[in-house]
């Protein structure tokens, strides 16, 4: 392994190589902040340049975008509510409220630590730890991806404290509804698309998102101009605090960046899941680590809250190019068009492109390293400037978001339709906002209910109709009893709370 | 001065003389490529990959696209029908054909099926064929093992797949059982949502066998055993993967790529099209593209082109109903 590292470290080293990492984090750090736009575009249309370098200096290349990506989404998610990718959407549920405190230069901050320490972490279990992982990433099944959403799904408690249960309830109703459109994912049956092809394909991830937050979020402020406390919030921003994380802060960083970096990552190793995935159950599982004090902070600028899903996402990024190094298999579309490109310079991905390629496997864990480094150093001396976004007068910054927003949706498909439909979802959300419904939860249930309802009835079809999957093997039975035991100590502790 | 006029006038002449040569040799000069799906996809990769290398060439002198997503390609095919733009192409492949079959009406004006009838066939230009594979670990050697195994007991055979029921990766499994002499609806097909995660359904031995495109098998060579391709013959990318049809079983599908023009195309702008799409695959900007995605190259133009349209509409059909998924 030692050898592999100095072979990678070589590769990785060379001027042309550092410039392609530096060139790709850069990108990808744009890419990411702009809504709409993604790795994956970005990465296709690639193609045909990384065509002329050697495979080492296109996967580098590539490998950057995609995690730079990521990195920069999260700071639209922070100061717009507007997320940049889908992995960041996690990011938006404490990012934005600590902005709207005023404390949006920290929150910029600890986003960027996190998201530092979260891929250098992931990178070096990824070192240590690719081959064996390649037999985590097969072995779950079906019923373990529909017990995995289900436990997802309890971080809807971080939205239903005080009162806002039967609300968060019925949003997480709405998202599955919403979910549900298009056609079935295992049958071909088209599902509520009032025979409208538009509607065939189902309704994007980023559209409901956009539409829920960034758009909905910025028609709320328009209705809300005349709301004193908006115009104090207003002053507040102008301010935007310091860059300095102070040391409470720093200690429940370093508690929650551990753990949540091991979740992403492995969460990440599965080919089914992935960083929107990751973000989520990072968020939901680290309201469970944390006191009673810190838990009824979620959502409401809680650093808990903005470290884990921060950390999780970029452990994620780098655990994805586990099942694509060493399987062959990608896990999204993003890494679905790496692999196209690694075919395409001849390379087999595969237990034995460590035999075969070596630089290639060990130069791309290495550029990860210095890419972390990079996009630390691209984007901490920033965040003063980026931040200032938030001091630009609201009747110039609304506009602007809303037409990005707009824009954003138009160029990932090319459709009016969704133009409409993100507009139709944005009116009747700001309305909702308006009467107090949470809009994490839809997203929430949105993102997870697809996939749980796929898995349920894959595995039923693979059982034969029996129910028995659900405890015949023991890592499905592991999750649904820590899915279990979770929801009855909160139900217990409410209860408890209630008598007192 | 009299030497410059001179030199400048056998200077332009020869350009003149340069470029109109070259234009009798283009048709056509530009050509718009109508994509029913997003930047990324196998549409999009065709199409701009066609475009490049018919740029690179010289053989037109300019390319552009359009992505048109919505309904799985029919608003792009129901845009090509309605609008019936000039100099204006679609990437189309085999899904074309299954939509004609099934349910895909009343997109257009008035309630007809849509299929490769309302639109010009011009050319198809590359092809994926079939493929069955197995885990590396898996005890069936062969195709005749499974179908051994599926004989005794039909629920021991989970076919895996990464699309939905009645799909093109389901029929291509379906396909192959109906040779063997299976009741094609019998086998237990699971879908999943993307040829990556079904592969990874086979290898964490949820189900036994995949079944899907060759190219979607070609990234994970190391841990899959193909136990048969629907090629007529072995192809030359995976020459250690037997073909169904040597081991006794006659089936032969590709999933073909290619273009179509609109309805009202004029029968001397497809001849046009089709040659210079023909001509185009044997240059090594082609060649430079076709590696870079391996492709397969199988082209089929004009009059063959929708010949093999109607025969494979014909196969899918009769499949598709004993299938009962029309």
């Amino acid at each position: 392994m030692i050898e592999g590292i100095l072979i990678g470290l070589k590769t990785a080293l060379t001027f042309q190589n550092i410039f392609m990492v530096m060139i790709g984090c850069f990108f990808g750090t744009i890419i990411g902040m702009l809504p709409g736009l993604g790795p994956m575009t970005a990465i296709a249309l690639m193609i045909p340049i990384t065509y002329g370098f050697d495979p080492a200096t296109g996967l580098i290349l590539m490998a950057g975008v995609y995690y730079g990506a990521v990195f920069g989404g999260s700071t639209s998610s922070i100061l717009l509510n507007a997320p940049g990718v889908p992995g960041t959407v996690a990011t938006s549920f404490d990012g934005y409220p600590m902005a709207q405190q005023g404390k949006a230069g920290k929150a910029l901050a600890i986003a960027a630590w996190s998201s530092f320490a979260g891929g250098t972490l992931a990178t070096i279990y990824l070192l240590f730890l690719a081959p064996s992982l390649s037999k985590v990433s097969l072995s779950f099944r079906s019923p373990d991806y529909f017990a995995l959403m289900i436990l997802g799904l309890t971080a809807i408690a971080a939205f239903s404290s005080k009162g806002q249960f039967i609300k968060a309830m019925m949003m997480v109703v709405l998202g599955l509804m919403l979910a549900s459109v298009g056609q079935d994912s295992l049958s071909d049956i088209t599902r509520f698309t009032f025979n409208n092809m538009n509607l065939t394909d189902g309704i994007s991830f980023v559209l409901v998102v956009m539409a829920t937050f960034a758009m909905s979020e910025a028609l709320t402020i328009i209705l809300k101009r005349n709301d004193p406390s908006a115009v104090a919030k207003q002053v507040s921003l102008t301010e935007l605090g310091s860059i300095k994380i102070n040391k409470e802060e720093r200690t429940q960083m370093l508690k929650a960046i551990p753990r949540n970096s091991v979740i992403g990552f492995l969460i990440g190793v599965l080919p089914g899941a992935g960083a929107t995935i990751a973000s989520f159950l990072a968020y939901g599982m680290e309201r469970n680590f944390v006191s009673d004090e810190e838990k009824a902070k979620f959502g409401k600028g809680s650093v808990h809250g903005l470290t884990a899903p921060e950390t999780a996402n970029n452990a994620a990024c780098s655990g994805a190019f586990v099942p694509l190094l060493t399987l062959g298999i990608p896990g999204s579309g993003t890494t679905a068009v790496m692999l196209g490109a690694l075919l395409g310079f001849g390379i087999q991905p595969g237990p034995r492109l460590y035999i075969t390629n070596p630089e290639i496997f060990w130069s791309v864990i290495m550029s990860m390293y210095i890419g972390m480094v990079i996009l630390l150093i691209l984007n901490l001396p920033l965040i003063p400037y980026i931040a200032r976004i938030l001091a630009v007068p609201k009747n110039y910054l609304i506009p602007l978001i809303l037409f990005f927003s707009i824009t954003g949706i138009y160029v990932m498909s090319f459709n009016n339709f969704d133009i409409y439909l993100m507009i139709g979802i944005a009116v009747i959300a700001t309305f909702m906002r308006l009467y107090d419904f949470p809009m994490p939860p839809l997203i929430l249930a949105f993102v997870l209910g697809g996939l749980m309802e796929e898995n349920l009835r894959r595995s039923l079809l693979i059982s034969d109709g029996s129910w028995d999957f659900l405890w015949s093997r023991p890592l499905t039975a592991s999750i649904i009893a820590v899915t279990i035991s979770i929801v009855s100590w909160q139900v217990y502790k409410t209860l408890k709370n209630r008598k007192v | 001065m009299n030497k410059i006029k001179k030199i400048f006038s056998v200077l332009f002449s020869a350009i003149l003389l340069f470029s109109a040569t070259a234009t009798n040799s283009i048709a056509i000069e530009k050509i718009h490529f109508v994509i029913g799906g997003g930047a990324g996809g196998g549409w999009d990769g065709t199409a701009r990959g066609t475009g490049e290398a018919l740029t690179k060439s010289g053989m037109l002198k300019s390319a552009s696209f359009e992505n048109m997503s919505g309904g799985g390609g029919g608003k792009a095919l129901a845009f090509m029908i309605n609008t019936q733009p000039k100099n204006t192409v679609l990437v189309q492949s085999t899904p074309l054909v299954l939509r004609s079959i099934t349910r895909h009406k009343g997109y257009v004006s008035g309630s007809g099926v849509l299929s490769y009838k309302d639109v010009t066939p011009i050319a198809g230009v590359i092809g994926d064929y079939g493929a069955i594979a197995v885990a590396k670990n898996s005890p069936y050697m062969n195709f005749k093992d499974v179908v051994d195994a599926y004989k005794k007991d039909p629920k021991s055979i989970k076919m895996a797949g990464g699309s939905v029921r009645g799909s093109m990766d389901h029929l291509i499994g379906a396909l192959a059982f109906q040779a063997a002499g299976a009741n094609p609806n019998d086998v237990v097909y699971i879908p999943y949502d993307a040829g990556g995660k079904a592969l990874a359904g086979l290898l964490s031995g949820e189900t036994q066998i995949i079944s899907t495109g060759l190219g979607e098998l070609m990234g994970a060579r190391d841990q899959v055993r193909i136990i048969g391709i629907t090629a007529p013959s072995r192809v030359a990318d995976a020459p250690d993967a037997p073909t169904l049809k040597e081991q006794g079983y006659d089936v032969q599908f590709v999933n073909w790529r290619g273009f179509f023009g609109p309805p009202n195309m004029s029968n001397k702008d497809k001849k046009a099209l089709s040659k210079m799409l023909g001509k185009v695959m044997k240059t090594p900007e082609w060649e430079a593209v076709r590696k870079r995605n391996a492709w397969v190259n199988i082209y089929n133009s004009d009059k063959d082109f929708v010949k093999f349209l109607e025969k494979q509409t014909v196969e899918m059909t009769a499949l598709m109903k004993k299938l009962g998924v029309i």
